[in-house]
């Protein structure tokens, strides 16, 4: 079957798809978007986790037909999908200018939460990555200022094996404070 | 043939100005961006115009004859382009294995585990695999199964590798013994005489897994001259290449491998998985071929931690010293030997703890049996031993009605103590202190979890499933400390090659650095940038992605890479540096005499006196010209155990660490909440200090894992596996998790690069006897296996 | 494979009717999970996610019509006072992520006794509004609709499109004991629902047999001891026994298994220790008055 859906504000179409795919092999197989991963591809990890029509969900429990005319927002659009919530106004105020500092890798922008995930050492293997990342952003949409158990709450859905959670603690109360701080 | 290259194949990573820094800095991770944005290509990620889809049958049965398959439905299912059993393989080898080649690439004649891969097929996409795979017809002819000691040895046991020849085999006292370490030194019958107080325990260590998110995947993608192109997710490249090459029947210069990026490891990718079946799909299809298994058929696709049985008895005198230790300690290897020979050497070997004992005696042995197969998993045979031996010394301090920190203290090893093993510890060992300082960091409050609404439930055992209100919770305090070898011991050949160049871009100097070192996530490439700006003083370091394009750089495993491959780095850094300072004594010698006379320095770009003045740019110096060394390094050469006393120089360098565990325990419905895992431990140089916190609390936290939830649960009767998935095998959640302070000691190991001691896997092995010695301490109970579960503390298993 | 995309309930009707085999799938946190795995490959997927009304409720004054398909996320955050039990059990549901997706519909349909909402609805009191092409809509009353191990009471060409649930007049509570602190699936599970005007309480226990069901010797016991001592106009401290006995009397309701989540014995002594518990949290709301009570999470 045909499935036509917008991700990361680019209308996509895939055709061929069998019936059992779900939007988790869909985005990685079909649309060369592998940010969402595919750890357990039984809703238990949370590596895989996606926005769709703004809710965060687990990709590889949406079945490619479900996501017919939806919108999905994946790690691979978090940067854009984090500036458009910011922008009040288009174009680079003078204050964020001068802020402006350059960045490794071909000028890649970053959504706060990503860089925070670098400068906090919430990345080793980084398979969890986008799928924390994803839900670390609608955190901090939801609730700017979340406490602690606030935090381990919204992030109990994503398994991380390597960092022991300590440092994506860090990550998510730095990209707090500076989203605060911009206020 | 394919012409063009996979999609989202490895690429070096250039990291620049923003992140200069060497080491001891808190660098950032050079692949971190491509991580955050869902760049970085892993395992399971590549992608090939015109790829086919692998899959593995696997066996439903644990122990059975293959009485007859047939492939021929799966064949004519449109779609399929092949179907491999063993009778497809193309030379007479066909086994695999670390040490032993006793692992079938695909089962013939007989299978020895659940879920060992039987046939493979390659088709045009996952579910016609799937569907292909389910057509094809496999007849078994049960046999009994042997899952433990009693039924490996019984009278007329059923062996599970008949006709052994390996170079254990004439050692063992029988066919399903794989491997036996026996250490003694001393009397330890005599010295049970002097003891006051003697304690003994038996215990039981559940079987690990892994659980690394990334699963088994990789793409073989056929070359022009008939070899192939394997991307792949591993721990040790020319490991995997010396195993897949004489199966394929190609030399090993035509198999080349490219490590695709790695979703964690923790031990469980230093055994082969769908490598070898992927080659064979591509090279028999003419097609690239991509295998990812889902996470059921990973639970049956790496080896998993070995479950024990270990004995005790631990004897003291009334003023608290140990007088002896005598231990048994029975690895379950399951079906294939993997590093089970290696597993045991660590458990024999570090048997009794970081504590001076004279006199003990120690047996470790590891079982073939039915099991699903056991190897490497981060602690390596360690992890098993510190949770009993913990236990005992906590036994001990309570006959003694000693403080249990105090009473490790007292018998703690330090530098210059003298292993079971007669090899003395010849760098800091600093395990009292480590104590000291766990003991010393502040306690977290009382009743954390009543806040100004009443109980927040999120921070009582139980969580969000609202099981209690503070109803039934006792807290508990617990301490422990653990010793592992750094490093490949008992005489393996431990080296690794760095290959590094310095060359001019863009009228900048840069140093490329290529090594095969895998990079799973624990930041060797990190540390590898940090060194090369240190040894060569410039900013720019390319990181060139791993392949076998360059020598092999041993296992990302044993906390060895940045001993060894940042030690191999650091000397090929050395030998550049000095080529360097040659050509510019060539060029610009006679403009200043210190090039003749001085010590001279890279720094910023410069070659400067250590007097700190500048005698050229290193732009200028390397002008029209590259300078390139590749080398080997190796550590200092260790000895293999004596095969009756264990006696012997067998390790290299030991990393120590000590945890405090403060659980909640609600004791009526026996669920725990870890509150606090507060560590210490010694790194002899931290290259990067917030890489180390991250192998610390990563560490600690899968210990506290196999302490409270994680089990594979392998049924005694079938020895199939009860819990293969996600749903039922548990990791610790955030929720789960505690805070875990670290207090890190830097006291230096001369004998190794920096300094430095290993880092990755002390953690993991001192923090789940805390957590154990918490939950004793709230509950009362003996406890003597790991892990808890409510069962267990409730009377009710 | 195929794939159905009704747009209006009336069409999915017609094609579970001509489809019986077909599979419903919403939040497709249960069908997703079968597929992925090869547990499963129905001749349909019937997807219900076009159907607005599925996400939708009403609230009236007896009851709730729950929309089959409304998630978790939502019953936690919007129906705290209506249906505190089943918001408690909402926010025991796996993840974020999937309480963005499942929903009650989900639950009744794969009738799994581990199935998170079962006891909150059997201690509440509900009705499941199934309907057919055919035959038009039917109430089955919660309790009958648990035939056996994921069986249920609907017929093939039957959908659930609603969940009526009696809205709370007294404190509900309920506990879910996992080996976890987060994302678990049930051990075992208790609901408890006092209903003042009614004079009455009602349980609900998962997991511990092959269906959710009541411990209907222990709410007797309890209904009586409470209208005997004249507790309900009182508002006095239920006497330990009395709580005791009726502890003792859920745990002789379950009819549990052992398997690797837990054992049978583990699964009894916890119902006890959950029905004391929650009677106790419950009771204690109703004497200090608040209609609802339940931990600050």
């Amino acid at each position: 079957m045909r499935v036509s859906l917008t991700v990361n504000g680019r209308p996509q179409q895939a055709d061929d798809v069998w019936e059992g795919e779900s939007l988790l092999y869909v985005l990685r197989e079909r649309l060369g978007l592998p940010g969402a991963k595919n750890a357990c591809e039984q809703g238990e990890c949370g590596s895989c986790t996606v926005r769709l029509d703004g809710e965060l969900v687990c990709s590889c429990l949406v079945a490619a037909g479900q996501a017919e005319g939806r919108e999905v927002v994946t790690v691979e659009g978090l940067a854009d999908h984090a500036a458009g919530r910011r922008a009040t106004a288009p174009g680079v105020g003078l204050d964020e200018a001068r802020r402006w500092q350059p960045v490794p890798g071909e000028g890649a922008r970053l959504a706060p939460i990503q860089q925070a995930f670098i400068d906090a050492g919430a990345v080793q293997c980084g398979f969890c990555t986008p799928g924390l990342l994803v839900a670390a952003d609608e955190l901090l949409e939801q609730n700017p200022e979340p406490t602690d158990a606030d935090i381990r709450e919204a992030l109990s859905g994503n398994l991380c094996r390597c960092t022991g959670y300590e440092k994506i603690m860090d990550a998510v109360r730095l990209a707090a404070a500076r989203q605060a701080e911009e206020v | 043939m394919p012409a063009s290259g996979p999609a989202g194949v490895p690429t070096k990573i250039t990291q620049g100005a923003q992140a200069a820094g060497g080491i001891g800095e808190s660098t950032l991770r050079p692949d971190g961006i491509l991580k955050v944005t869902g760049e970085f290509a892993y395992s399971s990620d590549l992608w090939h115009e015109d790829m086919l889809w692998g899959h593995l049958l696997r066996s439903t049965v644990a122990h059975a004859e293959i009485v007859s398959i047939d492939v021929s439905e799966a064949l004519a299912l449109p779609g399929v382009h092949a179907v491999l059993t063993y009778d497809d393989l193309p030379t007479g080898v066909r086994t695999y294995g670390l040490e032993i080649q006793d692992t079938p690439v695909l089962a013939h004649g007989k299978v020895r585990h659940h879920g060992e891969p039987v046939a493979a097929v390659a088709a045009d996409h996952p579910e016609t695999a799937r569907r292909a795979a389910a057509r094809i017809r496999v007849e078994y002819r049960e046999l009994p199964v042997i899952t433990d000691e009693s039924s490996a040895t019984a009278p007329g046991a059923v062996l599970v590798h008949e006709g052994r020849t390996d170079h254990y085999a004439p050692y063992v006292t029988h066919p399903n013994i794989l491997h036996r370490q026996p250490i003694v030194r001393g009397d330890a019958a005599a010295a049970a005489g002097r003891a006051d107080v003697i304690v003994r325990g038996e215990y039981t260590f559940g079987m690990q897994d892994q659980a690394f998110l990334g699963p088994e995947s990789g793409l073989a993608v056929p070359e022009e001259d008939g070899g192939v192109h394997l991307y792949i997710a591993t721990q040790w490249l020319h490991s995997d290449l010396r195993q897949i090459a004489p199966v394929l029947g190609l030399p090993e210069d035509k198999v080349r491998m490219t490590l695709a990026g790695v979703g964690g490891a923790f031990g469980g990718r230093e055994d082969l998985s769908m490598q070898i079946q992927a080659c064979l799909l591509a090279l028999r299809t003419g097609r690239p071929v991509k295998i990812v298994y889902d996470r059921f058929e990973s639970f049956f696709g790496h080896v998993h931690r070995h479950p024990a049985k270990l004995t005790y008895e631990h004897g003291a005198t009334r003023d608290g010293l140990l007088t002896h230790v005598k231990c048994r300690i029975v690895l379950d290897g399951g079906a294939y030997a993997s590093a089970s020979p290696a597993v045991v050497g660590n458990a024999a070997s570090l048997g009794i703890g970081p504590y001076n004992v004279g006199d003990v005696d120690i047996e470790a042995l590891a079982l073939y049996t039915n099991n699903p197969p056991c190897g490497a998993m981060r602690g390596f045979g360690a992890v098993q031993a510190c949770f009993a031996y913990e236990a005992q010394m906590d036994k001990l301090a309570k006959e003694l009605g000693l403080d249990p920190v105090e009473f490790r203290q007292r018998n703690a090893m330090e530098q210059g103590s003298t292993l079971p093993t007669g090899q003395v510890v010849d760098s800091p060992a600093p395990v009292a202190e480590l104590l000291r300082r766990v003991k010393a960091m502040p306690m977290p409050p009382e009743r954390q979890w009543e806040s100004s609404e009443g109980a927040d439930v999120r921070q009582l055992p139980g969580g969000l499933c609202n099981t209690t209100h503070g109803e039934g919770v006792v807290r508990g305090v617990g301490y422990a400390v653990g010793i592992k070898n750094v490093g490949f011991s008992e005489g393996f050949d431990d080296y690794s090659t760095a290959r590094v160049r310095m060359e001019v871009v863009a009228g900048e100097p840069v140093a490329v650095v290529h090594t095969a070192m895998a990079e799973v996530g624990q930041g060797g490439v990190t540390v590898h940038a940090q060194i090369a700006r240190t040894e060569l003083g410039v900013e720019k370091v390319t990181i060139q992605p791993a392949d076998t394009r360059v020598g092999s750089a041993g296992s990302t495993s044993a906390s060895r890479q940045t001993y060894v491959t940042g030690g191999a780095v650091r000397n090929a850094c050395a030998l550049v540096r000095e080529k360097v300072l040659e050509i510019g004594r060539r060029k610009f010698g006679t403009y200043h005499p210190a090039w003749a006379t001085a010590e001279l320095l890279l720094e910023r770009g410069k070659v400067v006196t250590d007097g700190g003045e500048v005698l050229a740019g290193l732009a200028d110096v390397l002008e029209g010209e590259s300078v390139e060394i590749e080398r080997e390094w190796r550590h200092r050469p260790t000895q293999p155990f004596d095969r009756l006393t264990g006696q012997g120089n067998g390790h290299v360098q030991y990393s120590f660490a000590a945890h405090r565990a403060v659980v909640e325990v609600d004791t009526e419905l026996g669920l725990v909440k870890v509150v606090e895992l507060a560590c210490a431990q010694d790194v002899g140089k931290a290259l990067n200090p917030l890489s180390v916190l991250g192998q610390i609390q990563g560490g600690t936290v899968q210990g506290l894992g196999v302490a409270v939830m994680e089990e594979i649960l392998v049924d005694p009767v079938t020895a199939k596996v009860r819990n293969p998935s996600f749903t039922d095998y548990l990791i610790p959640t955030i929720l789960d998790t505690p805070t875990i302070p670290v207090d890190v000691l830097e006291l230096a190991d001369h004998h190794a690069p920096y300094g430095l001691r290993g880092v990755g896997e002390a953690p993991t092995l001192s923090s789940t006897p805390a957590v154990l010695a918490a939950v004793r301490a709230a509950t009362g109970l003996e406890l003597n296996r790991t892990p808890v579960r409510p069962e267990h503390l409730t009377g009710t298993a | 494979m195929e794939f159905l995309r009704p747009a209006s309930w009336q069409e999915a009707l017609a094609a579970k009717a001509e489809h019986p085999t077909a599979v419903p799938i919403a939040g497709g946190t249960d069908v997703m999970v079968e597929i992925n795995f090869d547990h499963r490959r129905p001749t349909h997927l019937l997807d219900l996610t076009r159907i607005g009304e599925l996400t939708e409720w009403e609230t009236g004054t007896d009851s709730v019509r729950l929309g089959a398909s409304v998630p978790y996320a939502r019953i936690m955050r919007h129906l705290r006072a209506e249906l505190p039990g089943l918001a408690l059990a909402a926010h025991t549901v796996a993840s974020p992520q999937i309480r963005n997706r499942g929903g009650v519909g989900g639950n009744l349909g794969t009738a799994s006794p581990a199935g998170d909402a079962h006891p909150a609805l059997l201690a509440a009191g509900a009705e499941v509004e199934a309907e057919s092409a055919a035959r038009g809509t039917r109430l089955i009353p919660v309790d009958t609709f648990y035939t056996g191990v994921k069986r249920n009471a609907l017929e093939p060409d039957e959908l659930i499109r609603a969940v009526r649930i009696a809205r709370a007049d007294g404190p509900q509570q309920y506990s879910k004991v996992g080996t976890r602190n987060a994302m678990v699936i049930a051990v075992c599970a208790f609901g408890l629902a006092l209903h003042p005007e009614t004079r009455t309480v009602r349980t609900g226990i998962g997991s511990a047999a092959p269906t959710p069901i009541r411990a209907e010797v222990a709410e007797q016991f309890l209904n009586s001891a409470l209208e005997e001592g004249g507790f309900w106009e009182s508002g006095q401290i239920i006497a330990p026994s009395a709580v005791k006995q009726f502890a003792t009397l859920c745990a002789a309701a379950c009819n549990p298994i052992d398997d690797v989540r837990g054992t049978a014995g583990y699964r009894r002594h916890a119902i006890g220790v959950l029905a004391r518990r929650t009677l106790m949290w419950a009771w204690e709301s109703y004497r200090g008055g608040h209609r609802v009570t339940e931990g600050a999470a």
